[in-house]
């Protein structure tokens, strides 16, 4: 335990950081695609509420796993072998962003749609009855309501991202689960390695929740 | 309480509304004036709200016209935003923005739709709070105040648009009974003020005392209209008859 600690907790640590990286640029992205395909399902336009219904119900189909493959191997693939004259190639990074973005945003969608729609109909109705256009009904009443009621869904999203991010060791990025692999090669210390990395993803998940927790109850202060 | 007959405000012809298969306002015509005071009445289901929302397009009427101020307000190319500042709306539930407090519930829309700066709505707002009795509310948040409260914000909140028509949704419907005085009050000055006013209401007592005119519906009809002596006191229809007996 003290040998891989020694030998090996920076490298560790370094993972531990690139897992974080990931994870926050992949939530960075689900959020905006979260608030678009969001809002797209709750405006009255038929085809923005199809294009968002199809999104969420394909992303939500597919195991992650099979998504990171898609995007690392499929996509490339397509475009410089299957229709030729490309040459896309992604960093494991950005492929990696792209999984988080897509599968964490679909779920942010279903989450911002259920939050939308919680609140009370006549909180729109009053704001247009006063002359506002939907646009600013939206942003200064319904959301910062609906928001309230959605930090504690969203926070518990953002912890099962930051743990799909041990998905993308698949494709090779050198976050903690993939860097941890190669620490158990050299040591063949499997149980004392991945205990190791079982309290580093715990520690920081705790911190997370409290950090959450603490937000919680300060926006609800107001009340 | 004087109504100007010569200016027409709301000019509502064969007005008609469905949900669906279900045909809510059948034909419903009626001129508004200026300054008038009309209280719809009527069993529940008879459309006195789907009428009243349809006024100012909460509810897209399904056929017939509604002009109000010269402007078909049924016609495409209509600015509803614009009409609207106009029309100052009241609901039964309040519907005051919980995210927000007294004062920037009231200068929200004025602030947003640059019909003031934020100074001149914040005095406003306060003048319209003195009037109505909350000078000191105007920093609470909605969750703070009594139900009566709540619905004399809303009324300020309304006005602070300086709109030219009221209309309120059966406006002490979700009120303790306590409480129903203090909003009518507020509504009764309004009234002598000469604000036109079209109300949706139980209050019978109300109706009698500041009512133009009453407009009893029932079926998606204005089965009978008139002032509150002749609709009220002496109705002629025998559907009237039947309801004013189980509400009076």
């Amino acid at each position: 335990m003290i040998r891989i600690l020694t030998g090996y907790g920076a490298m560790l640590l370094i993972a531990m950081g690139r897992t974080l990286l990931l994870a926050l640029c992949g939530l960075f992205f689900a959020c905006i695609l979260g608030l678009i395909f969001g809002i797209m399902s709750v405006i009255k336009n038929r085809v923005c509420n199809i294009i968002s219904l199809i999104f969420v119900d394909a992303i939500r189909g597919v195991p992650m796993i099979v998504l990171a493959f898609f995007v690392y191997f499929g996509v490339p693939y397509l475009f410089n072998t299957i229709i030729g004259g490309f040459n896309v190639s992604l960093t494991a990074l950005q492929a990696g962003t792209i999984c988080l973005a897509l599968n964490c945003g679909a779920y942010m969608s279903e989450i911002i749609r259920a939050g939308i729609q919680a609140v009370d109909k006549g909180q729109m109705e009053a704001a247009r009855s006063l002359g506002l256009p939907y646009a600013i009904s939206m942003r200064r009443v319904v959301l910062p309501q609906a928001i309230r009621t959605m930090i504690p869904s969203i926070i518990n999203q953002f912890i099962i991202t930051l743990k799909d991010t041990s998905i993308l060791s698949v494709i090779g990025f050198p976050e903690l689960v993939n860097t941890a692999k190669n620490v158990q090669a050299n040591t063949f210390m499997s149980f004392q390695t991945w205990a190791i990395v079982g309290v580093m993803y715990l520690i920081v998940i705790t911190i997370l929740s409290r950090v959450a927790k603490t937000m919680e109850r300060r926006m609800n202060r107001g009340r | 309480m004087a109504a100007n007959k010569d200016v027409v405000k709301i000019n509502v012809r064969n007005l008609k509304k469905s949900f669906g298969s279900l045909e809510v306002l059948k034909d419903i015509s009626t001129d508004i004036y200026e300054g008038e005071v009309v209280v719809v009445i009527g069993p529940s289901g008879s459309g006195k709200s789907t009428f009243l929302r349809c006024l100012n397009k909460l509810e897209d009427a399904t056929s017939g016209s509604i002009v109000i101020a010269g402007q078909d307000i049924m016609s495409k190319g209509i600015n509803i935003n614009k009409m609207r500042e106009n029309i100052g709306m009241v609901f039964q539930h309040f519907n005051l923005f919980e995210n927000l407090n007294v004062i920037d519930n009231m200068t929200l829309a004025p602030v947003e739709l640059k019909k003031a700066t934020k100074e001149e709505a914040k005095n406003r707002a306060m003048e319209l709070l003195k009037r109505v009795g909350l000078a000191e509310k105007a920093e609470a948040y909605p969750s703070q105040l009594s139900g009566g409260q709540k619905q004399r914000v809303a009324i300020a909140r309304a006005l602070c648009m300086n709109p030219d028509i009221m209309l309120f949704d059966e406006p002490t419907s979700a009120l303790d009974p306590e409480m129903v005085g203090e909003v009518l009050d507020v509504m009764k000055q309004l009234a002598a003020d000469g604000m036109t006013m079209v109300i949706v209401t139980h209050e019978m007592g109300f109706a009698r005392e500041v009512a133009d005119r009453v407009l009893f519906m029932d079926g998606g009809y204005i089965i009978e209209e008139g002032t509150p002596q002749e609709v009220l006191l002496n109705p002629k229809e025998p559907r009237t008859i039947d309801f004013l007996n189980k509400v009076l």
